[in-house]
């Protein structure tokens, strides 16, 4: 299959090595990756905090990027699944405030084609023994988009077992948010820091060296404060976890998320 | 009605009074910052929740077909909000044919006028209390203390509440920050007759609630009560509530005159439809089957409770609300506290730091839209920010309202609001987002932002970013609680390199195992 | 006080509160929403189709083993019996009470045997008077099996309702064809005299409201006896257990 890769613009530049191993994995796999440079951002960031008019531009820029090239590519892969909660259910609403009933369309077309990586691989390319590799025990945090917006379910956990070597731990209160929530960590930093706190308490009560999530947003987060309390888990993006083999295992940097090279 | 021809009055949604309880002092951050600090209110919170949650979930899986009725449960709300005039007058109607007189209240002030004249012409000096939220929202108790009358709370959170001079901070539990110790403190500080030996175990505490309201309810009879209402049945004026500890039916029952005061969307169409609500309500507040006492009277029944009974049907700003079609839904709570219970930010602040009678996610969308969001500096402008929106409140809606949805509808009013007004949109978020979607848009100045972060962040120490002084805007408030990745290298810089790498070795890819996999994939033509 | 606390929503000159409400919510609905506007019709009862089917093709045994288990997970008392047994298990389940109190209609065949001096209520207790009776024994109209409710209608049967309220102890007789299997069910049995003072009891009164656990025992009847009259184990040909038939003649 051809698959275009938005990285989302947190990854690109925040968490590159997430977007490098999505990239790593579906290769191996035997798809074609391609990665269009005009790509900017869902437009996430605006529209959550309430600014429509101002990520009006930005879906737009997004749609205009992708929609010329549905007919030549199968899916288009997010690593992210607000990001892709944001193309599948606000994209719309942004195109609706503007009243824009072309962009509405458009945007309808790029979102139909649109995936979160474990809905790709599981639902799409149909895959959950993906041939990883990463003898470490890890646990999972389910983000709140990817569960309550994708409902992604059970896929990421499925691939997470498929993995060789991995041993998979229960997180407690798994499903409560960490506190992310975009321009909320900011805008509440107070609450948002009791969240997080409570979080990276759970995933130290594990006692798994990492924490595995599908939305780097949170990882940096949850990360951030591990690191910031000096805590041993590292956390690491699913896209990460798959891509490590025997041959090229996965190994942490000292940067949240990032590969040791 | 005045004979007077006014041609058509351009009448419009009106807000609420301003002296109800819907709008705090502080904006959110800052109120909750002070709360967060209470360790002993965190852990009350943490440990009431987590047993809340815990019996609603048994209660909900237990129910077959518990998504078929919030379906339902949902679609009733929205019948009721689609048909709300028909359906007042109906009510209206049949709850005068049922015996009962109905008064209509534009706002809290004409609400509690309306409550005092009666209580008044009733000689009334003291006044017994089912919880009600409608009267909390409209400051009741403080409007009859003007008029020399004592309202006395009869549920006992209320009570707890009430003796010690505190405000709720919970729909269903009001005094849900308070702990078995603290209790046991203010009933001791508070009732004159209670023996010291008392513990704090919760059953010792209920009686002596029980002993201390005992001989006010014994002496009812002649006096006067006040309610409120979960439920208004519009075909059979039939007024529902739900309760657990008998002060309810202590308080319909026993008193001569029963006043009840009942918000306009509290309506239902038919009494059938409560065979939705209520399997819907009692498992997501209580998490119980069933709550303990429903009561279910039709204006004045002879020989059996009061004698008089008066409907107060209460605007207060609800009318408000129902103007804007993509917030009208905050209107269909029932007022379950679910998604209190859920909530991350509720389960950490509490209640108190959203400011309003209604806290949580569902005050966080319909105090604002009660009241209004009065620009930047306006308490409840801060409220539809005071969510991570995680989405667990949605879930949990026994009438689906979506929450999530609804506060970003709500932070896009305030923005376009302040958008709107000249000289307004200058604020640091304003400008940042306003940069921001110029950059986001523009994907050949945007390439080069991002390739440059790796090379201007190199002038930071260290792999990730620390504490940062608060000369940045914005960034402090993440790096204040937790590190920051130090940008590197970009992927999209990684991606040239490796396509430049690839087409300086041409066939020497290992991946070319797959059909055109690799740097054959370069989309540099698609730019332009 | 800041600016956008002193602004008191305006009234129309003229106009009457109602007619003034009436016109702000007509106003606010004028602004469409995306949606087709929802009539009853479209309301989804897939719920209680559901029920309804459950209701007819559940065992009448089986619905009352689960009013039962129930009503004793909220700690109230139940006695299984039959007719003939019921005096008995009622005076069983009243026990050490001094002072009965009965609703006028209660079947004098359930009070007759009593040791306790029993008042059928006329109506003029007070409810202090009330506070010095013992226990209350009423029958019930309805009993829904899923919830555990035992329904009272304010009849001669269930009594006006200071009287099931005020004694501290309540008896109450639930005879084998009020029991229902679910709420739709018990609503609809309500549904045909709406205009009643109805309550719904389920368990004794109870708190959540020290840190959300429950606690039994608060304003209202402390303690919860339900008496249930099964029909008779071996079945005779007059007393029919046909669930539609009893539903039809409920």
């Amino acid at each position: 299959m051809r698959i275009s890769l938005m990285t989302t613009c947190l990854v690109d530049v925040m968490t590159p090595d997430v977007a490098r191993a999505t990239v790593t994995l579906l290769e191996r796999l035997g798809h074609q990756v391609v990665f269009d440079k005009r790509q900017t951002c869902c437009g996430q960031m605006h529209t959550n905090t309430g600014y429509y008019s101002e990520a009006a531009p930005v879906v737009r820029s997004f749609v205009d990027t992708y929609e010329p090239a549905l007919e030549s590519i199968d899916a288009i892969v997010m690593p992210s699944g607000s990001c892709a909660g944001c193309v599948r259910e606000q994209h719309q609403l942004v195109a609706q405030h503007e009243e824009d009933s072309e962009l509405e369309e458009r945007a309808a077309a790029v979102s139909a084609k649109t995936y979160e990586l474990s809905e790709l691989l599981v639902d799409v390319l149909k895959v959950t023994d993906v041939g990883a590799y990463f003898p470490h025990s890890v646990t999972y945090h389910p983000t709140c988009h990817s569960m309550r917006v994708l409902k992604v379910g059970a896929r990421p956990v499925k691939l997470l077992r498929g993995v060789e070597g991995i041993e998979v731990r229960n997180l407690p209160e798994s499903d409560t948010c960490c506190g992310f929530g975009g321009t909320f960590s900011v805008k509440n930093d107070a609450t948002s820091d009791a969240m997080v706190t409570d979080k990276a308490a759970n995933v130290v009560s594990t006692g798994a060296e990492f924490v595995v999530a599908g939305d780097s947003s949170c990882l940096m987060n949850i990360g951030g404060k591990l690191r910031r309390i000096d805590a041993a888990p590292r956390s690491i993006h699913l896209a990460q976890v798959l891509a490590s083999t025997r041959e090229e295992p996965f190994l942490p940097s000292e940067t949240i998320l990032g590969r040791a090279s | 009605m005045s004979t007077v021809d006014l041609g058509i009055p351009s009448v419009r949604p009106q807000h609420a009074s301003p002296s109800s309880n819907l709008r705090g002092e502080q904006s959110f951050p800052d109120a909750a910052r002070d709360e967060l600090g209470n360790e002993v209110l965190r852990g009350n919170l943490r440990h009431a929740t987590a047993t809340i949650n815990g019996k609603r979930a048994s209660a909900v899986r237990e129910v077959r077909d518990w998504q078929k009725l919030r379906n339902a449960g949902s679609a009733l709300k929205w019948q009721v909000t689609d048909h709300l005039p028909e359906l007042l007058e109906q009510l209206e109607e049949s709850v005068t044919a049922a015996g009962g007189v109905v008064h209509w209240a534009r706002d809290g002030d004409e609400a509690g006028e309306i409550i005092t004249r009666l209580a008044l012409e009733r000689g009334a000096e003291e006044v017994l209390k089912v919880k009600s939220m409608a009267t909390q929202e409209i400051d009741l108790n403080e409007t009859l203390a003007h008029a020399g009358i004592r309202a006395i709370e009869s549920d006992l959170a209320e009570l707890i509440v009430q003796l010690a001079e505190d405000t709720p901070s919970h729909i269903l539990v009001p005094a849900i920050h308070r702990n078995r110790a603290q209790i046991r403190e203010i009933f001791l500080a508070a009732m004159p007759d209670l023996d010291p030996s008392i513990t704090d175990d919760p059953p010792e505490l209920a009686d002596a609630a029980r002993r201390f309201l005992r001989e006010k309810f014994l002496d009812m009879p002649g006096s006067v009560a006040i309610s409120g209402a979960n439920f208004a049945v519009a075909d059979t004026g039939t007024l529902v509530v739900v309760e657990s500890e008998g002060n309810g039916r202590m308080c319909l029952t026993l008193p001569k005159t029963l006043i009840s005061v009942v918000g306009i969307e509290k309506i239902i169409p038919s009494f059938q439809d409560l065979e939705v609500f209520l399997q819907l309500l009692p498992r997501s507040s209580t998490g119980e089957r069933m709550n303990p006492y429903t009561t279910l009277f039709s204006g004045v029944t002879p020989g059996d409770g009061p004698e008089e009974f008066h409907l107060v049907l209460l605007d207060n700003g609800r009318s408000a609300v129902l103007e804007d079609p993509e917030g009208r839904s905050a209107l269909h709570c029932i007022r379950c506290s679910a998604c209190l219970n859920v909530c991350p930010v509720y389960t950490r602040t509490g209640g108190h730091a959203y400011g309003s009678t209604y806290p949580g996610p569902i005050g966080a969308i319909l105090s604002p839209q009660m009241t209004g969001m009065d620009g930047p500096d306006d308490p409840n402008t801060s409220l539809p920010y005071a969510s991570s929106l995680c989405g667990a409140c949605y879930d949990v809606c026994p009438v689906k309202i979506d929450i999530p949805k609804i506060l970003v509808h709500l932070r896009a009013e305030d923005v376009d609001q302040r958008r709107e007004t000249k000289g307004e949109y200058h604020g640091t978020w304003d400008m940042a987002m306003k940069g921001a979607s110029k950059l986001m848009s523009s994907p050949r100045a945007y390439d080069a932002a991002v390739r440059s972060a790796g090379p201007l962040s190199k002038v930071l120490p260290g792999a990730n970013i620390g504490k940062l002084p608060g000369i940045l805007p914005l960034v402090p408030g993440w790096t204040d609680h937790r590190d920051l990745p130090k940008p590197g290298q970009s992927f999209r810089s990684w991606w040239d390199a490796r396509e430049k790498d690839a087409a300086m070795q041409p066939g020497s890819d290992d991946d070319a195992t797959a059909p055109g996999a690799g740097p054959a994939s370069s989309t540099t033509e698609e730019q332009s | 006080m800041s600016e956008w606390a002193d602004q008191r929503p305006a009234h129309t000159p003229g106009m009457s509160a109602k007619d003034e409400i009436l016109a702000r919510v007509r106003a606010a609905l004028d602004v469409p929403r995306r949606d087709e506007i929802t009539e009853a019709q479209d309301v989804p009862r897939a719920y209680q189709r559901a029920d309804d089917k459950q209701e007819i093709s559940t065992d009448r045994a089986k619905v009352r083993d689960v009013l039962v288990q129930r009503l004793e997970d909220y700690t109230a008392v139940v006695h299984r019996t039959t007719f003939d047994g019921a005096p008995a298990a009622i005076a069983a389940a009243l026990g050490e009470a001094a002072r009965v109190i009965v609703p006028p209609g209660v079947p004098a065949s359930w009070t007759d045997d009593l040791d306790p001096e029993v008042t059928r209520d006329d109506g003029t207790l007070s409810p202090r008077g009330l506070d010095a009776i013992d226990a209350v024994l009423t029958g019930c109209h309805t009993a829904i099996a899923l919830t555990g409710t035992i329904v009272l209608r304010g009849d001669d049967l269930g009594g006006r309702r200071a009287v099931s309220l005020v004694p501290d102890h309540h008896v109450v007789v639930v005879e084998a064809e009020q029991v229902v299997l679910g709420v739709p069910k018990g609503i609809e049995r309500m549904g045909t005299d709406p205009g009643a003072a109805w309550t719904m009891i389920s368990g004794p009164s109870a708190t959540s409201d020290i840190e959300l656990s429950r606690v039994e025992g608060v304003h209202g009847p402390r303690r919860l006896d339900v008496v249930l009259i099964e029909p008779a184990p071996e079945p005779t040909p007059e007393q029919d257990t046909d669930p539609r038939a009893q539903e039809q003649t409920a």
